[in-house]
């Protein structure tokens, strides 16, 4: 059974305008696929109508199976079971992502008691691996609360807790966008070993056509909510068919050739 | 020179140095980019020239001399500022051309059909649509909110504009666009630039000469080309390196 299955997605508002339309795709386990398009393409609330998510009064059509649950018009019961164990997301802006009266060490604790049903000292080790394994120093970070640490830390502490149920399905809505570069190049490939080591199927969202050919072999382009284009990274960028791809890896390429020759 | 930092220190409350002996000049017309990692500084700078808070030690200078309150009107019409985000840097409660007005408003610069007229130039010039003058920001996407952004801090025609960090929350099509806008009104109306950016493509494209801050100092200063081609200093090679880049066609 596919891991994600996207039939004739639609996402509407309350005005009746279309933010997303027709969009099909699957994701098996294990897979990878990004999403690229500019704001108001359509990337952002996609991710949000698979995981169920979707704001007031946007109103999902079409199908979306998340490990063969209908998740368009699911009720919130039959959508929780599904959150975290199935899929998780990371967002974008770890601060608002982040509960900020609450210690990173218990946001972690959350999900791990659960999804694995650990207490006590158990639940004490599992919280100093899952911050062990984004290379966060478990003392310090444990008991800080989200203001106190850098925006690269909170972003690989977003990313802890979202790995700490063991999804099998990561969506990854613009990680890096808020990282300064440095730590930009940190957390991709700490997502990158992260997602290989424990074979995860990644949907990674994003702007950036550089960040995506990092990440995933195979693309889809969106525009105002339409799929125009997909296929792999590399026939995308060498030979772009839609006029709006073609658009967006000119002005990739016109940033990346400002800095010269490698 | 329009705006000149002077051996500036900044210490925020019982902080640390925020700023640490930094000078830095922009003189008519040029092109400087601020880059460095998350507090490093640079907006701390961008807040001293903008005259929003006093050095703890060292001067900020406009036209060569202290930013005194009897010059506090021109020295704002003659210096402007576009921020990060644009979704908070807009009043969602007013109109784009009550926004894009503000400063002909709280400068007493025109008023009436003029300042509408000023308005709809400056709108039309960073490309927004006629129609967008009625509307209010959350009806616009976060590129042309960060063109009504531009619009307003050019509405009065000033001679720097400081930009923090103005594309970062932009999307490639619409970064490659505003740094088309912002190089044509550096090229049509003489405007100097600096510009707050950790995006070295964006610094590339639009500023002649880079500074380089590490907490809180200036380690690296030249020209753009030798700093991205030749970087005497760690920390920038490092950055240089961490920039993604596009697989080779």
């Amino acid at each position: 059974m596919t891991l994600l299955s996207v039939q004739n997605l639609g996402v509407q508002t309350p005005a009746g305008r279309a933010l997303v339309a027709d969009l099909s795709f699957d994701l098996a386990a294990g897979q990878r696929l990004g999403l690229i398009g500019e704001s108001g393409s359509g990337k952002s609330v996609t991710s949000l109508a698979v995981t169920g998510l979707l704001g007031s009064g946007l109103v999902a059509s079409g199908s979306v199976l998340l490990d063969g649950v209908q998740v368009v018009g699911a009720s919130e019961r039959r959508l929780v079971p599904l959150r975290g164990r199935v899929a998780s997301v990371v967002f974008q802006e770890p601060l608002t992502a982040l509960d900020p009266l609450m210690r990173i060490g218990r946001q972690l604790a959350e999900p791990i008691t659960r999804h694995r049903g650990l207490r006590g000292s158990a639940l004490h080790a599992a919280v100093a691996d899952a911050l062990d394994e984004v290379s966060l120093d478990e003392a310090r970070i444990s008991r800080a609360y989200p203001h106190e640490i850098s925006g690269g830390q909170r972003q690989r502490a977003a990313i802890a807790i979202a790995l700490a149920s063991r999804p099998q399905l990561l969506i990854a809505d613009e990680p890096t966008t808020a990282l300064d570069v440095t730590v930009q190049a940190q957390v991709l490939r700490l997502l990158d070993d992260l997602i290989d080591a424990r074979g995860m199927a990644l949907l990674f969202i994003s702007h950036d056509l550089a960040v995506v050919s990092a990440m995933t072999p195979d693309v889809i382009v969106m525009s105002s909510g339409v799929a125009v284009e997909r296929g792999s990274i590399e026939r995308v960028l060498s030979k772009p068919q839609h006029p709006y791809t073609a658009e967006l890896v000119r002005s990739a390429r016109a940033l990346d050739d400002m800095l010269g020759q490698r | 020179m329009i705006l000149e930092l002077q051996n500036v220190s900044y210490r925020y409350r019982a902080g640390a140095l925020a700023l640490d002996d930094v000078s830095l000049a922009v003189g008519e017309g040029a092109s400087v980019g601020l880059v460095g990692e998350s507090g490093s500084g640079k907006s701390t700078i961008v807040k001293l020239m903008l005259a929003l808070a006093k050095p703890s030690s060292g001067s900020v200078l406009f036209e060569g001399a202290p930013i005194a309150p009897a010059v506090m009107r021109r020295f704002r019409g003659a210096v402007q500022t576009v921020f990060q985000d644009p979704y908070s840097s807009l009043d969602p409660r007013q109109s784009i051309e009550s926004i894009v007005a503000e400063p002909l408003r709280s400068l007493g610069i025109a008023r009436g059909s003029e300042a509408r007229s000023m308005v709809a130039e400056s709108c039309a010039a960073v490309g927004l649509p006629a129609d967008a003058l009625g509307r209010f920001p959350h009806e616009f996407s976060g590129g042309q909110r960060q063109r009504i952004a531009i619009a307003r801090a050019t509405v009065c025609h000033p001679r720097l504009l400081l930009a923090d960090e103005p594309l970062s929350a932009l999307d490639v099509t619409t970064r490659i666009q505003v740094i088309d806008l912002l190089a044509e009104l550096r090229a049509s109306a003489g405007l100097a630039i600096l510009m707050v950016s950790h995006d070295l493509s964006a610094i590339a494209a639009l500023c002649d000469e880079t500074v380089v801050l590490n907490a809180g100092r200036v380690v690296e200063h030249g020209t753009t080309a030798t700093i991205l081609s030749t970087p005497s200093q760690d920390y920038t090679r490092r950055l240089v390196a961490a920039v993604p880049r596009l697989p080779h066609p």
